[in-house]
């Protein structure tokens, strides 16, 4: 079989099925039981350390700590 | 040590250039190889004096954000997008009144040489710089981390910049690949490569060493900004130099290759470029200046997936009844039209996040800029599908209609949202309370919306009006209009779009008067850095 039409035949099979498997994955994912206090926990991301950097990793765990509760 | 080596490699660039500049083929190349010379020769001296001194570094500046070069990409961004827009204006009245393109200027100043420089100027240096400043800006603060790579990210600056002068000056002078949005010469595709891989560098160094433990959604419009970015510039400048003393190049693929290849660019420019960058800066500006968290984070997660997984099929539409074969366009077409929901839903998660905040908009100049940007945004992604249907292409490709959509795009949603994110940085970064003048954002925000409006519906009757003007048939079957009938029957229009460009640069030129007046005048009311937060 020449290139074009192996490259072809595998886009329009499995390599068509992994990027939907993938899409619908990630979809999933996103939809998983318990990511709601993740998201919430993300979405407030801009409105810490607008003005200097974390301090360090032991003061931004703590940090995340608050904000989770 | 490091010193060293800079001298040696910045004496190497100097006598390449010297070589280039003697031995050049054409004139675009020999003023560049000057430039490169005079740039190499400043930067060699700045590096000699500094070698073997000792180097101070304050503690505070290493260990807050790092906004130099955020600084210098907002006033890079407010040049760029008033020079932009002046030259928009000019060859808008150069199409109107043809006795504009001088015959003194001639063929420097022609229509065809300075409309590449217009579409570059506002896309990528307004776009681009605004895209760099703002995402430095952005993954730093949430983050929670210092820019990584040290003077990394002035480099990213001084040579996307650099990149942006190498283009504009080649168009100016002849130099191009005749690829639209992608007309550079070979030589300045190589340095932006390389400018483009220190700014992936320092963005994801950045996210690598992050402080919040989950990356923040903007962050991921902006690295698949990036990251598709140079995928698509890579494979879209394939191409052989005719002589290394030379502009010339010889692209790699040819015929209906070449065009799908350029429009898969080409498309995608406007996808990941255009769309997905500035989406980052919607999904931190929006929230930040309402006050409140994004509308519906799951539904950001989706509208970025389904965004990149859709946008990247979408550029066979630019090719319907080509030699393109049909089942290409087709593909195009459908995914263009499935991609109107995760640009909607996008549009709905901007909007929503002001729910309980919408008597802003009465108050706040910045927040209305955004809607109307959300609203741009909105409206574009629905004409975009619509004109990408083949029968609805037949009658509005390669008229007025087409440039109308791009520009409701650009200067709706681009436009604003960037104009909004410098309203909200320039107080912020130069430490002031705020802008200078509020009254003046209300007015910016009014000429600009006035002027997208003159815009965009002098384009659409004229595009329409050529489509149908174009196809129309006698009884006998032949045409009934010839080409010059439709350009004479368009001057109006074009009169009219033009005036909405005046209206368009005012509101840009209010905006750098306001931002001059802001980091000039007034005392310092809050320091950006190293200041307990309130």
């Amino acid at each position: 079989m020449d290139t074009y039409s192996f490259l072809r035949q595998l886009a329009d099979s499995w390599v068509l099925l992994a990027m939907f498997a993938f899409f619908f994955g990630v979809i999933l994912w996103a939809f998983r039981p318990g990511s709601r206090s993740t998201h919430d926990d993300i979405s407030q991301a801009p409105f810490r350390n607008e003005d200097r950097p974390a301090a360090d990793d032991k003061d931004a765990a703590l940090l995340k700590g608050q904000d989770n509760g | 040590m490091l010193n060293y080596i800079k001298l040696i490699l910045l004496g190497g660039v100097i006598l390449f250039a010297a070589l280039a500049a003697n031995w050049a083929h054409d004139l675009a190349y020999q003023v560049h190889a000057l430039l490169i010379l005079v740039v190499g020769i400043v930067m060699f001296i700045w590096v000699l004096r500094h070698t073997d001194e000792p180097v101070a570094v304050s503690a505070g500046e290493a260990a807050g954000y790092m906004d130099g070069p955020v600084r210098y990409g907002i006033v890079a961004t407010a040049f760029w997008g008033v020079t932009g827009f002046l030259v928009g204006t000019f060859i808008a009245f150069q199409l109107a009144f043809p006795v504009l393109n001088f015959d003194w200027a001639q063929p420097y100043a022609n229509f065809g040489r300075l409309r590449p420089l217009h579409t570059s100027a506002v896309i990528f240096a307004f776009g681009g710089n605004g895209l760099i400043a703002t995402s430095f800006y952005i993954v730093q603060r949430t983050s929670a981390q210092r820019l990584w790579g040290g003077n990394l990210a002035w480099f990213v600056f001084w040579g996307y910049n650099l990149f942006i002068v190498l283009a504009a000056t080649g168009y100016l002078l002849g130099s191009t690949q005749s690829k639209e949005y992608a007309e550079p010469e070979w030589y300045v595709d190589i340095w932006l490569t390389i400018v483009w891989v220190a700014y992936l560098a320092v963005f994801l160094g950045t996210i690598l060493t992050r402080k919040e433990r989950h990356i923040y959604v903007a962050n991921w419009f902006f690295l698949s900004f990036i990251v598709t970015i140079a995928m698509l510039h890579l494979v879209n400048n394939l191409s052989i130099p005719v002589s290394i003393w030379g502009s010339k190049s010889v692209q790699v693929f040819s015929g209906v290759q070449d065009a799908m290849t350029q429009w898969w660019y080409g498309h995608n420019a406007v996808g990941f470029f255009l769309t997905a960058g500035f989406l980052g800066m919607m999904y931190y500006f929006v929230p930040k200046q309402a006050g409140r968290p994004v509308y519906s984070y799951k539904l950001s997660i989706i509208h970025f997936w389904a965004l990149i997984f859709l946008y990247i099929w979408a550029g066979p539409h630019h090719l319907h009844y080509t030699a393109l074969p049909d089942w290409a366009s087709t593909l195009g077409m459908v995914f263009s039209i499935v991609l109107w929901m995760p640009s909607w839903g996008g549009m709905i998660n901007g909007l929503m996040t002001l729910q309980g905040a919408w008597d802003k908009l009465r108050t706040d100049p910045i927040i209305r800029l955004m809607v109307a940007s959300l609203a741009f945004y909105g409206m574009s992604t629905f004409e975009g599908p619509m004109m990408s249907i083949r029968a609805v292409n037949s009658l509005s490709h390669y008229t007025d209609w087409t440039i109308g959509h791009v520009h409701s795009g650009a200067l709706g949603w681009n436009g604003m949202i960037t104009f909004a994110a410098i309203y909200f940085l320039t107080p912020k970064l130069w430490g002031r309370e705020k802008m200078y003048s509020i009254s003046a954002i209300n007015t910016h925000f009014w000429l600009a919306t006035i002027g997208i409006v003159l815009y965009a519906s002098s384009m659409w009757v004229s595009g329409i009006m050529e489509g149908l003007m174009w196809r129309e048939v006698d009884s006998q079957g032949f045409l009934v209009n010839s080409f010059a009938d439709t350009v004479t029957a368009k001057f109006p229009m074009n009169v009219v779009r033009g005036l909405g460009g005046v209206l368009y640069l005012t509101g840009g030129l209010i905006m750098v008067w306001n931002m001059w007046m802001t980091i000039r005048g007034g005392a310092s009311v809050k320091a950006p850095v190293g200041v307990a937060a309130e």
